[in-house]
């Protein structure tokens, strides 16, 4: 029988409670709970963080800028601000980007306004006009994007009102628009999310109805960002199927991908949380429909192929997409049966990001691994539980500080690429439109849930259940792995990647291996410190 | 034909920027007092950010707490979430001590943190277990980094230190140095028998072993009695001569920071402040181990003897790969200070100093103190890395000395580049590299030598084995 490795999960929520305050072991027990698929619990999720509980979080500007617009090569972006934003927003994100032919990339800039004492009390916007005219000047870039910090909102700097200005004064051929994403304003890197997706939906989709690329069958991926690479394997895989990928949002993106991106017939959505307004748009005004999609883990790409080939009804695509599955699965099971000897039965645990805690299942279970814990670190409610629960989420203070954007149909360009009994017909055949089931959804039941894990509360994880790998960030990486546990990390991969697709699942399969069956650990404790067992020794060689 | 002259920042906006926020700095700081958490009263993001970028350097656990400011907060002050955050680090992690450093939110909003501790501890009088409170002001458009390094050494030692009868017993405050640079330090000063105070002491807290049992706070760390005790001392030892000395002038107006913690303690305790350029390179560590004999009335132990009899033998060995080399060298002020004058001595000339920092004084230190030919030197004041790229396309410098964030322009120039400071996160050990007085110096000018060799080595037609 397999050893049960989910029963002793069942006290952990209790205990680790204790240590709170009353009022804030009540708050965050909301944030805790056993997961069950026939049933799936209400969990509490995007609420603020208690002060001085230590958080995975970031902040809403580094959602905005640093995630969303991050990877994108041919904007310029300019952070409004003192200058600690800027620096730490400097490429610290392993998303990459092949450059174009007019060998633009700016992503290794970090532009900054630098506030300093006298901007704050007499006001920047002057400043921030400087930075985009030299800006202009040294590159003649298509699009500038200024992003907004803490305190730009206090003093009451108008970034939008100077990007209208800048406009004219610079002329028509750059388009420049700002980002309320000041830190203190959302939850976490989530408002930052949202207000970047609306940014992109006013300022960039849908300025140039010209359809490019050469195949037949046209999508946009959404929500994937290239870490490692990830974007890559994925438009490779995709070429291959004969499928046209019109745009990522965002990795290895560029302006004219956005511009462009209306053109495509079906959007596939990977990381929910970051992306799925944008989606929401793209079917309101253009008629696109999206589908929830996941590229990690070679079942899981498997499925999403055939999905895309079930989509487009054609035969031709659906036989190219079961060719290329049949020869790539031949390689996966092989990579697969080899780590499979290391890594069956062993245990994860994933906290992290608003998918990827989600997403990396597929692969530890593809690894024979049982997931004892997971939860996001600026997820909703609806990536726990699913978008039926939508309806019922409180608005608070926090959400309504998000700007909400009322999108109405594209007056000339609106053309739903299915009618309403198509998309019936394909929904019978098993297709889900517009949907997310969340997490919970595909989990053991049992398994420990935890929204917004505390830097105690992974500790306490650790210390009680040991799991074999531990699925985070750099934030938890050293602590983790002082611990005697391994850590990967889910927001850069370590050194590695890709991860996407059937290629980087592979590359998932050999790095979990190699991490989960390290001998490293042992050498935690030195010889002498093991047992008493060495000095008995010591005494039989004596006599 | 070069000159000495400063140059200007000729942009308004920073690209690429040298320099780190102040709460960082004050982050580090607060690491280096035994027991202590951080907190950043402010937007979790501020420590959010600081934190993952110390540990892509230091590679170490790294708790630091935030006050998480909300809209709510920002409008109507951030007391609540103060108290609330005090209140849940002290349940979780029982901390000896807080380090409290501002932010630029907190700071605009004019949150008084002062006051803030005061009303705390008023509160919880009867309770006994009351950690100590430590503060440092650092809104981040005031300075650099290390402006927020030094006010919150000069935080610590206010609130910390207390007269006493002297003893014989020296205060080092070393400065924004390695890990590694801070255990030589110790060794030292074991090595001359004297008791002292190292402040801020991160050498084990920002670099640990790996642990058998996890520690929610890392050991390590300066302890509270020796911080105390730092109102003893027979004498203080400062290294930089910048320090937040940039508060006086320039376009930094931060008026609390006026001393540093050296000056601070002869103002009010009396207790003379030799304040000296980082010890790198022969002459600089020469007067260190001068004024160490002086106050302690000990020899310098035979162990360094030997250390500066093998540096000075090197220097002779090699100086034919470096004499003559123009290098580029960034960092901070302090940092670059200490460089230039360990190249004066290898014969390198430092064509381009460049520093984030704004001090104002960095070109009276540099000339004042003749470290460098002003006919040959080029300084770059509160710059960023895309003026300093400009400026080495012209001047064509052989070597770049400096962190990892100058990399591209190594790159682009095809020179190599000697990594030193903070941060390192494009190769592993940044904590352990070492930098000063004569067995650091060793380190770093056998780098330099090889950094060099190699170069050669690689663009020579034939791959010759033997130089």
């Amino acid at each position: 029988m397999e050893k049960d490795n989910i029963t002793p999960l069942a006290n952990f929520k209790d205990e680790v409670l204790e240590i709170y305050p009353k009022k804030v072991g009540k708050k965050r027990a909301k944030s805790i709970v056993y997961t069950d698929p026939e049933s799936i619990p209400e969990i509490q999720a995007n609420v603020r963080t208690i002060p001085g509980i230590i958080t995975q979080r970031g902040c809403t500007y580094a959602g905005c800028k640093g995630v969303v617009l991050g990877p994108t090569r041919d904007i310029v972006n300019i952070t409004h601000g003192p200058i600690g934003c800027a620096f730490y927003s400097w490429l610290t994100r392993r998303n990459q980007t092949r450059v174009d032919d007019y060998n633009t990339n700016y992503i290794p800039y970090a532009f900054s306004t630098d506030m300093q004492d006298s901007n704050i009390v007499f006001g920047g916007e002057e400043k921030l006009k400087e930075a985009i005219r030299e800006a202009y000047e040294l590159f003649h870039p298509r699009a500038i994007a200024i992003f907004s910090t803490c305190p730009v909102g206090l003093i009451g700097d108008d970034v939008h009102r100077v990007a209208r200005h800048m406009m004219e004064e610079l002329g028509g051929d750059v388009n420049i628009f700002g980002f309320s994403c000041e830190g203190y304003r959302g939850v976490s890197q989530s408002a930052g999310h949202h207000i970047a997706n609306n940014q992109l939906f006013k300022h960039l989709i849908g300025r140039d109805d010209t359809v490019k690329g050469s195949l037949k069958y046209r999508i946009n991926v959404l929500g994937e960002y290239n870490i490692g690479g990830d974007a890559f394997a994925i438009e490779t895989l995709l070429e291959k199927c004969g499928i046209e990928l019109v745009a990522t949002f965002s990795g290895n993106s560029s302006l004219d991908q956005f511009q462009t991106a209306h053109t495509a017939d079906l959007n596939l959505v990977m990381c929910h949380r970051s992306i799925n307004y944008v989606a929401e748009m793209l079917e309101t005004a253009f008629g696109i429909p999206w589908m929830k999609a996941n590229f990690i883990g070679a079942e899981a790409t498997a499925k999403t192929l055939r999905k895309v080939g079930k989509y487009f009804q054609e035969q031709e695509l659906i036989d190219r997409i079961e060719e290329v599955i049949e020869e790539e699965m031949k390689l996966v099971r092989e990579a697969a049966d080899q780590a499979l000897m290391k890594t069956k039965g062993k245990t994860a645990m994933l906290f992290v990001g608003g998918s990827r805690a989600h997403h990396y299942q597929e692969l530890f279970t593809e690894l024979g691994m049982t997931t004892l814990a997971a939860g996001y670190e600026f997820g909703h409610r609806d990536d726990y539980e699913g978008r039926v629960v939508i309806p019922n989420i409180v608005i608070d203070a926090d959400s309504r500080n998000i700007e909400q954007i009322t999108i109405t149909k594209d007056e000339t360009r609106y053309n739903p690429r299915k009618t309403e009994e198509e998309l019936k017909a394909l929904e019978a055949e098993g297709l889900e439109f517009n949907g997310y089931e969340g997490m919970m959804a595909e989990m053991q039941k049992g398994t420990l849930v935890i929204d917004d894990l505390s830097h105690y509360e992974m500790e306490k994880l650790i210390e009680q259940f040991h799991p074999d790998v531990f699925c985070a960030g750099i934030k938890e990486k050293f602590c983790v792995q002082k611990m005697g546990i391994p850590l990967k990390q889910l927001h850069n991969y370590d050194y590695g990647g890709p991860y996407a697709a059937f290629e980087g699942a592979i590359n998932f399969y050999r790095d979990i291996e190699q991490i989960a069956c390290c001998t490293i650990w042992k050498e935690i404790k030195a010889p002498w410190e093991k047992e008493k067992v060495v000095e008995a020794n010591y005494a039989y060689y004596d006599v | 034909m070069q000159t000495s002259t400063i140059k200007k920042p000729t942009y308004v906006s920073s690209r690429n920027a040298c320099k780190l926020c102040a709460p960082l700095g004050a982050s580090l700081v607060f690491k280096g007092i035994e027991g202590c958490i951080p907190m950043i009263h402010g937007s979790q993001g501020c420590a959010t950010y600081i934190r993952r970028y110390m540990i892509s350097h230091y590679k170490e656990p790294m708790d630091i707490a935030s006050s998480n400011f909300s809209e709510e907060s920002t409008i109507y002050g951030g007391n609540r979430n103060f108290v609330q955050s005090i209140d849940n680090i002290r349940k979780q992690y029982s901390p000896k001590v807080m380090g409290i450093a501002s932010t630029c939110l907190s700071e605009t909003i004019g949150e008084d943190i002062p006051a803030l501790i005061a009303e705390y501890k008023d509160k919880n009088q009867d309770d006994t277990d009351l950690p100590l409170f430590v503060h440092a002001a650092t809104p981040s458009y005031q300075g650099t980094h290390m402006d927020g390094f030094h006010e919150a050494v000069l935080g610590a030692v206010k609130s910390l230190a207390e007269e006493g009868e002297k003893e014989m017993r020296i205060n080092l405050f070393s400065g924004f140095i390695s890990p590694a640079d801070i255990r030589g330090l110790k060794e030292m000063m074991k090595d001359f028998g004297v008791k002292y105070t190292l402040f801020p002491d991160y050498s084990e807290s920002l670099d640990n072993p790996c642990w058998k049992d996890y520690h929610l706070i890392p050991e390590g760390g300066t302890p509270i009695e020796e911080i105390r005790a730092m109102g003893k001392a027979a004498g203080t030892i400062e290294f930089g001569t910048v320090l937040n000395k940039g508060s006086l002038v320039g376009r930094i107006l931060n008026k609390n920071g006026c001393v540093s913690a050296g000056e601070w303690l002869q103002n009010n305790f009396f207790i003379e402040n030799h304040n000296m350029i980082m010890p790198v390179g022969i002459e600089a560590t020469d007067r260190f181990m001068m004024t160490m004999e002086s106050l302690t009335g000990t020899k310098m132990p035979e162990k360094y003897i030997l250390q500066r009899g093998r540096l000075v033998d090197a220097y002779i060995d090699s100086h034919k790969y470096v004499f003559g080399k123009k290098a580029m060298v960034y960092g901070e002020e302090d940092l670059v200070i200490a460089l230039c004058s360990f190249l004066a001595e290898i014969g390198i000339t430092p064509a381009i100093i460049a520093s984030g920092g704004e001090s104002g004084i960095l070109k009276k230190e540099l000339i004042s103190r003749s470290l460098i030919d002003p006919e040959k030197t080029m300084i770059m004041a509160g710059a960023d890395f895309e003026s300093m790229r400009e400026m080495a396309q012209e001047i064509r410098p052989d070597i770049l000395i400096g962190n990892s964030k100058g990399y591209y322009i190594a790159r682009e120039l095809g020179v190599p580049l000697v990594r030193v400071g903070f941060p390192v996160h494009d190769r592993v050990g940044g904590p352990r590299i070492k930098h000063l007085c004569y067995e650091g110096t060793q380190e770093l000018f056998d780098r330099i030598v090889n950094a060099l060799l190699e170069y050669k080595q690689e663009h020579s037609p034939v791959g010759y084995k033997y130089m």
